[in-house]
């Protein structure tokens, strides 16, 4: 488990940002994106996916755990 | 001057390459690359361990800390505490201006360390440090805060600082902060950004018994990132005055820790180098709801664009005031550029700078007619890469964490006419016979920053790059064969 910050990137999509490795990408996709139930699988630029618990949406940025995948 | 197309350059990369051993020359590729625009996912390999047995320019945790973050805020007492070396060469180094009486308000360019003997490594420091900041509370009390900057040693033989500090800062009644930022750590300057930041997200912000300082304003911003290197702030600053916005702290050049303790009650935060403080920007966005926008105050084209970029975040009359700011300076800025445009026009530029710069001063350069045909970070993460991959032209070079070696051959084949880089390259490229300018300190010259920092900037390249001196560049054996071969015809 990491920790993770989502925010929203100018061009609307969202970004991933990890400091402990200073990794900044952006996220290509997320699995859930309703308010209610957001979060799941992260894909990022990079290749990796990691996975966020499903939660109520966040008011971004926001400070998360997230577990890697691959 | 060689114009190298694609291949070319890439003839070149694997050329310089060769000399290496088989397992060294695979970790330098991942770092070296051409500029591509089209394609935006492959990027240079950054921020990972130098290699041994190199050159490399680059510096260390403490350097970051005390060098960048820390050390420019001037009513804070900074001790490098370790033995006595690192805090006297890297002691007001930078140029980072200040008002303030040296010695009584203000501390910048002063050295304050613990000088650690062998006897401190033997038995511990942590004495040693709780006498020195009495000594300092005696010496100096119209100090606002102490830091901590620990030194290699510190981390090495496991001396307690934290609570040294703590137990100092409960009984002068100002902050004592400590900060971890052993040179060891990390691979580069850059993870002491990281850590003063978070040093000061966790001592500095909220912090007991900080006063309560300025009536918040609906156009109140912080400048983050200006270290106000032969006064950049300041004429960063003056802009955002007159377009009608409030400065009300500067991070950290010319800055004090009342303007810090402020920051979290601003509107918008305007970051300038985004390598060391995107962290706190991060942090303020999350915690506070403050948003951040990075801008770039290098040459006319990228301040209007800035200026409007910022005003965007506010209402109309600072929309005004951005574009009454740009009609107010355009006539200036076009005598400048009328004036040193034909003496500097199609010139070639590489640069190997850290931060912000290698990408940021792209602009000020093509202001002036001039090509940027290389550029590198000493630090640079793969997120400064891709902000910098929009800026540069296709088919220039990249170089991350660029190596002694590879440096002078990239010169030698890619033939800039000025080469901006640090203090240790400039003797050797100006021995090559390349003019040369020192892109951190400003080669002791400066503002570059804001309108008022452009025409310097276009003076300073204009006086480097035409100075006869370059014509008489001949070094002496090269000449008396000249000579000799004359006496002989």
């Amino acid at each position: 488990m990491a920790n993770i910050i989502i925010s929203k990137a100018e061009d609307g999509g969202l970004t991933f940002y990890m400091p402990k490795k200073d990794l900044e990408v952006k996220v290509i996709s997320l699995e859930f994106e309703a308010a209610d139930k957001w979060g799941g699988e992260l894909k990022l630029a990079s290749g990796q996916s990691y996975y966020i618990d499903p939660m109520a949406a966040p008011s971004l940025p926001k400070s998360l755990r997230a577990r890697r995948l691959d | 001057m060689a114009n190298l197309s694609k291949e070319e350059t890439q003839a070149l990369i694997q050329e310089v390459l060769e000399v290496y051993p088989e397992k060294a020359k695979e970790d330098r590729a991942k770092h070296l690359s051409i500029n591509d625009q089209a394609a935006d996912t492959k990027c240079v390999t950054s921020n990972r361990k130098s290699l041994p047995g190199v050159m490399t320019i680059r510096g260390c945790a403490y350097a970051g800390s005390k060098g960048v973050v820390w050390g420019p805020i001037k009513d804070m007492i900074h001790i490098s505490h370790g033995p006595v070396g690192c805090g006297q060469y890297s002691r007001a180094g930078r140029r980072n201006y200040y008002v303030g009486t040296t010695g009584v308000n203000s501390f910048g360019t002063m050295n304050f360390t613990s000088d650690f003997q062998e006897k401190d490594i033997v038995f511990g420091g942590d004495k040693k440090l709780s006498k020195l900041l009495s000594e300092v509370e005696t010496l100096f009390p119209l100090h606002r805060g102490v830091s901590v900057q620990s030194e290699c040693p510190i981390g090495l033989i496991g001396d307690d600082i934290e609570a040294v500090s703590k137990a100092s800062s409960q009984e002068m009644g100002k902050p004592v902060i400590p900060v971890r930022c052993e040179g060891f750590r990390g691979v580069s300057q850059s993870l002491g950004h990281h850590i003063a930041n978070d040093a000061i997200r966790d001592h500095v912000f909220e912090r007991e018994g900080a006063a309560e300082t300025v009536e918040p304003g609906p156009y109140d911003v912080a400048i983050l990132g200006d270290y106000n290197i032969g006064g950049d702030a300041w004429s960063s600053r003056i802009l955002l005055e007159e377009m009608g916005l409030r400065v009300v702290s500067q991070w950290s050049g010319d800055g004090t820790i009342a303007e810090m303790e402020h920051t979290p009650k601003v509107k918008l935060n305007l970051l300038h180098c985004y390598r060391s403080m995107n962290y706190i920007s991060r942090h303020m966005e999350e915690k506070y709801g403050i948003p951040w926008v990075e801008y770039n105050f290098f040459g006319p084209t990228k301040v209007a664009e800035s200026l409007r970029k910022i005003a965007s975040y506010f209402d109309d009359s600072i929309k005004e005031g951005a574009e009454r700011v740009i009609a107010k300076y355009q006539t200036m800025m076009d005598e400048v550029i009328a004036k040193y445009k034909p003496r500097l026009e199609g010139k070639k530029v590489m640069l190997y700078v850290g931060g912000l710069r290698p990408r940021h001063v792209i602009g000020a350069y093509e202001d002036l007619g001039m090509e940027v045909v290389g550029t590198g970070y000493e630090f640079g993460h793969n997120d400064d890469y891709e902000r910098t991959t929009k800026d540069m032209g296709n088919a220039t070079l990249i170089y991350d964490d660029v190596t002694g070696f590879e440096f002078e051959e990239f010169v030698k084949r890619v033939k800039p006419d000025l080469i901006g880089s640090g203090v240790k390259e400039k003797y050797i490229f100006q021995k090559m016979g390349v003019p040369f300018r020192q892109m951190h300190s400003w080669d002791y010259s400066g503002p570059y920053h804001g309108y008022d920092g452009f025409a310097i900037f276009a003076k300073d390249m204009d006086m480097t790059l035409n100075n006869p001196c370059w014509k008489n560049m001949t070094p002496p054996w090269k000449a008396s064969a000249e000579e000799e071969q004359q006496a002989v015809a």
